[in-house]
């Protein structure tokens, strides 16, 4: 259908990133996150999309669990999780009357919403839309690659962890972003290694090595390990601002790694 | 559904003693890990027939955790054959279907469902005594079909797995709300990643900490049985990769002996319900 782009919702919109996985429990959501909170940092203004309709993390990242989502002309106003409103999110978190009431949808019914999430969020004017998604190669993947083509998206970061289960999952999706024409940004292996607090011996709890493999195999960017930290676990349930909080942190270095490879693949296009 | 379709699941069905569905709202918590184990617990008894039964059709992990990578699933007279691990263990897998291990299954909704009902209807797992189905994250399709397809009456109970942080539990919460709102009895949760004990210093971190009082808190919350905890081991990852089961390769872990005593009362629960079933 021709739809008129230059008057949509998403002519605001400078660079759309997608986060994805094959495999759930990776830590999209918490990348998408806090790429969100590193390219605040440096002075972008940035919106989160969460298409994840059955577990919506994206919320309670940015203490934002209790709000509400208002219409406004153009469609939803999405929730600004500051005052500067230099962040905004829109998730079904929002949309539900009950956190706990499941949403039981068949892919029909998410797909028809996910339409709207992408066509219906008036996002005025963002550096960065991150669009980050549920796991696997389905309904919602195929239909949120489908409704932001005409948006040329920046491309995609693949989340994995280092193991060789997850990474098995996760060139799979590799294969979907080749099948669907979405650029990959690069592959990011989570939850790699432990830093005792106590002693700091490091122990590879999830194994180690296999996203950056992947990377090489598949021949996309990597864009970094990140290790596990539970302070960043601890922030994200209290959705406070690690990368503000928390520099001297383990975690910090790779994740403000990966944000500043995001500016930079961005401002090449954009050069 | 259509009755005739109908008829012939259950056909198939007459023949397994107990279902036990792994579920989670959550992604990456260790179903498929609890699965492949669980599965093996149960089949250490030679006496038990066992099959698992991999309906994550995205992601399936399971041919890798039991050494199957690469296998095929042969056709014969009386439908497909499980790729057997043991001569008591017996797996299915959209995994064994796919030629590559870069092929992804880019498949809505429907197309999965048909798949699902064909792995109930044209598997030939002949007279077996547990039936796991590990699942993939979430309450959709797939989650539907399965409890659909299969009759929430004929299944003993679901597993739900979580790890300790709120972020898990919020969606383990509506996971729990699916089981009751489609009557699925609960068999219990399991805390996984509980947990983890350096192995140098013998100290204890809480990488995924129960801010909210972790599945213990909420179990107690939402009146369903809290089945063990279970802490993270550096060797279950490892024995998931080479396809190894972790109950054999680490006898001696704190997780082990969790494992084993979730196994013992989830087979409790199992020999209950046939008594009570021949009670009625």
């Amino acid at each position: 259908s021709a739809e008129v782009i230059g008057a949509s919702n998403l002519s605001g919109v400078r660079h759309v990133v997608l986060v994805l996985s094959g495999k759930g429990g990776v830590g999209k959501s918490t990348v998408a996150a806090q790429l969100a909170l590193s390219l605040r940092h440096a002075g972008k203004k940035v919106g989160i999309l969460d298409v994840d309709l059955c577990g919506p993390s994206i919320p309670r990242m940015f203490k934002a669990q209790d709000s509400d989502v208002h219409q406004c002309d153009s469609g939803w106003v999405p929730v600004f999780v500051d005052q500067e409103k230099s962040i905004s999110l829109m998730s079904i978190g929002f949309l539900l009357e009950k956190p706990d009431d499941a949403v039981v949808w068949r892919g029909p019914k998410k797909n028809a919403l996910i339409k709207q999430f992408v066509a219906d969020v008036a996002w005025g004017e963002l550096d960065f839309l991150i669009v980050d998604t549920p796991p696997g190669t389905s309904d919602e993947h195929i239909s949120t690659v489908e409704a932001l083509r005409p948006y040329r998206p920046l491309g995609a970061i693949l989340v994995t962890t280092p193991q060789a289960v997850a990474v098995g999952d996760v060139r799979r999706e590799v294969t979907f972003c080749k099948k669907t024409g979405l650029r990959v940004l690069g592959i990011v292996e989570n939850m790699s290694g432990f830093v005792c607090p106590h002693c700091s011996e490091c122990t590879n709890i999830f194994s180690k090595g296999g996203g950056e493999e992947l990377a090489k195999y598949a021949g996309v960017p990597f864009l970094g390990s990140v290790p596990l930290d539970p302070q960043l676990s601890q922030s994200l349930e209290e959705g406070r601002d690690f990368i503000r909080e928390f520099p001297k942190s383990s975690a910090f270095p790779a994740l403000a790694h990966i944000a500043q490879q995001v500016l930079d693949g961005a401002s090449q296009r954009s050069s | 559904f259509k009755t005739a379709e109908a008829a012939a699941l259950r056909e198939r069905l007459r023949c397994v003693k107990h279902v036990v569905l792994v579920l989670s709202g959550k992604g990456g918590v260790g179903k498929s890990t609890f699965s492949a184990i669980l599965a093996h617990g149960l089949a250490a008894d030679e006496s038990k027939q066992v099959a698992l039964l991999d309906i994550d059709i995205c992601g399936p992990s399971i041919p890798k955790m039991m050494g199957l990578e690469g296998e095929q699933v042969h056709q014969s007279g009386s439908g497909w054959s499980p790729v057997y691990v043991e001569e008591n263990l017996g797996v299915m897998s959209v995994g064994f279907l796919l030629g590559s291990p870069d092929d992804a299954v880019i498949w809505r909704g429907p197309k999965k469902n048909g798949l699902i009902k064909q792995f109930l209807r044209d598997v030939d797992w002949g007279e077996i005594d547990y039936l796991i189905i590990d699942t993939p994250p979430g309450t959709s399709d797939e989650h539907l079909s399965i409890v659909q397809y299969l009759g929430a009456s004929h299944v003993d109970g679901a597993v739900i797995i979580t790890t300790p942080q709120e972020l898990s539990l919020q969606d383990v919460r509506k996971e729990i709300n699916f089981c009751h709102k489609v009557k699925l009895p609960i068999i219990g949760v399991v805390e996984n990643m509980s947990g983890f004990i350096c192995p140098k210093c013998k100290n204890e971190s809480q990488i995924f900490p129960p801010t909210t009082g972790g599945a213990e808190k909420m179990c107690q919350n939402l009146n369903v049985s809290l089945l063990g905890k279970v802490p993270l081991d550096p060797q279950i990852g490892k024995s998931c990769d080479k396809g190894q089961s972790f109950l054999s390769e680490a006898p001696e872990s704190p997780a082990t002996s969790s494992y084993r005593n979730i196994i013992q009362r989830i087979q409790e629960y199992c020999d209950q319900h046939t008594q009570e079933e021949k009670i009625i």
